[in-house]
């Protein structure tokens, strides 16, 4: 880490309760080469510790540190400031969109989890039942190949819920399913898991997307919702053209 | 359990919208729903004003006149530019919805843009040149 130091306002939403959100603004002097959650728990810690924020591995692997960052959603903990602001400069902290706001920076993601049990791709379950590999599958050409048999990275969502906050409709389409969990069952594929279609095949699944790929720009993880929504449509109209000339 | 503190943090159709901090496919987005909206408003009056003209040819001459006007043909330049880049993005979402494509959806969407000016060039000249 440098030496170099800098001095960044951090405005931060805050809202308890029922209360109006407002943001309140800590100077902080920090190193460029810090993450934006140093600086959050840095306020926390000398400055106000009413602040409520989420955070557990500091290494990109629970999806609890996602706020939106100058209005981005970013993983706070592998988001250097260099990368975000500058000398002198702001950074704007906000919860995620499109969840309700349980206490300043952190949300209420039962909307995600609720989606994935779904999809019966819950956050837990036994190693035997992960949906490591998806028959049927292309996954986007930048998907690194093992030995060029297996891909990899297939498997990777953190359930941030990044994607659900970028996207721009979920927030009028409270039912919506959401990026994190379309990809989740286009992991796993209609051939394969068949029962998935009358969940994904609806108003509020595969057809709600409207092609936006923000969930794709802002997914730490490399899952690529957005070629995952558009892959699940492509399986549905496949298995919807089956149906017509008679096909299973 | 639903209490108002159970709203998701949303401004709603505003967020639909707000350009800030989205990336090349969002504002395809934005720029298809402006332009779908605004279609829909043009397709209204324009069916208004055919409406008008089935009260004979005085109604006709006077609405050629109308439509000569620098803003009239501002507006139908707009609808043009609207048209076009709604149409061609449509085809751009169309082939992505069948799984063809999805990677390069961002050069998709330059290549809408670009077409959309083209085609709004072409357009525009001629229709200086007929007036
Ligand atoms: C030139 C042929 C056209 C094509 C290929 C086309 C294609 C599309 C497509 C694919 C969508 C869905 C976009 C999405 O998923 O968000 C759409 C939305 C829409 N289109 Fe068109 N369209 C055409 C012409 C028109 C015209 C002439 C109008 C109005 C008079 C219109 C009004 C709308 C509206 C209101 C929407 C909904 C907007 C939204 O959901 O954001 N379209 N169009
Ligand atoms: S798909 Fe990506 S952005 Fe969405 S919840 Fe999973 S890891 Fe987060
Ligand atoms: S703290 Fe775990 S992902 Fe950021």
């Amino acid at each position: 880490m440098s030496e170099e130091k800098w001095t960044v306002n951090f405005v931060v939403y805050r809202k308890k309760g029922d209360g109006e959100p407002h943001y309140q603004t800590f100077t902080l002097e920090v190193s460029p080469d810090e993450y934006v959650i140093d600086g959050v728990e840095r306020i926390w810690a000398f400055h106000d510790r009413s602040l409520v924020f989420a955070h557990a591995c500091h290494h990109s692997t629970c999806g609890a540190c996602g706020m939106r960052v100058n209005g981005v959603e970013k993983l706070t903990c592998i988001t250097r400031i260099r990368d975000v602001t500058k000398n002198g400069g702001t950074l704007r902290i906000e919860p995620l969109r499109n969840f309700p706001v349980i206490s300043d920076l952190v949300v209420d993601m039962s909307r995600l989890y609720v989606g994935m049990d779904k999809v019966h791709a819950p956050a837990v379950h036994p190693l035997s039942l992960a949906p490591l590999e998806g028959e049927g599958i292309k996954p986007p050409r930048d998907v690194p190949m093992d030995g060029g048999k297996e891909y990899l990275r297939l498997a990777d969502c953190i359930e941030c819920g990044l994607c659900i906050s970028a996207c721009p409709v979920a927030g009028t389409a409270e039912e919506y399913l959401g990026p994190a969990v379309l990809a989740a069952a286009q992991l796993q594929g209609l051939k394969r898991a068949p029962d998935l279609a009358e969940v994904v095949d609806c108003v509020d699944g595969v057809w709600r997307c409207h092609s936006a790929y923000e969930c794709t720009a802002v997914c730490p993880s490399n899952v690529d919702p957005g070629w995952r929504i558009m892959d699940l449509r492509r399986q549905v109209l496949a298995q919807r053209i089956k149906r017509w000339f008679g096909g299973a | 359990m639903e209490s108002p503190a159970k709203k998701p943090n949303t401004r709603g159709i505003l967020d639909w919208f707000d350009p800030r901090g989205r990336q090349v496919g969002g504002w395809g987005f934005i720029l298809n729903r402006l332009t779908a909206i605004g279609l829909t408003v043009y397709l209204y009056l324009h069916l208004v004003m055919l409406g008008k003209l089935a009260q004979g040819p005085e109604a006709y001459d006077s609405f050629i006149a109308f439509a000569k006007q620098p803003l009239i043909m501002f507006g139908e330049m707009l609808v043009i530019i609207g048209g076009l880049y709604h149409g061609l993005n449509g085809v751009r979402i169309a082939l992505n919805s069948f799984g063809v494509a999805v990677p390069a959806q961002k050069q998709l969407l330059y290549g809408v843009l670009g077409l959309t000016l083209v085609g709004s060039l072409i357009f525009g000249l001629r229709m200086l040149a007929a007036h």
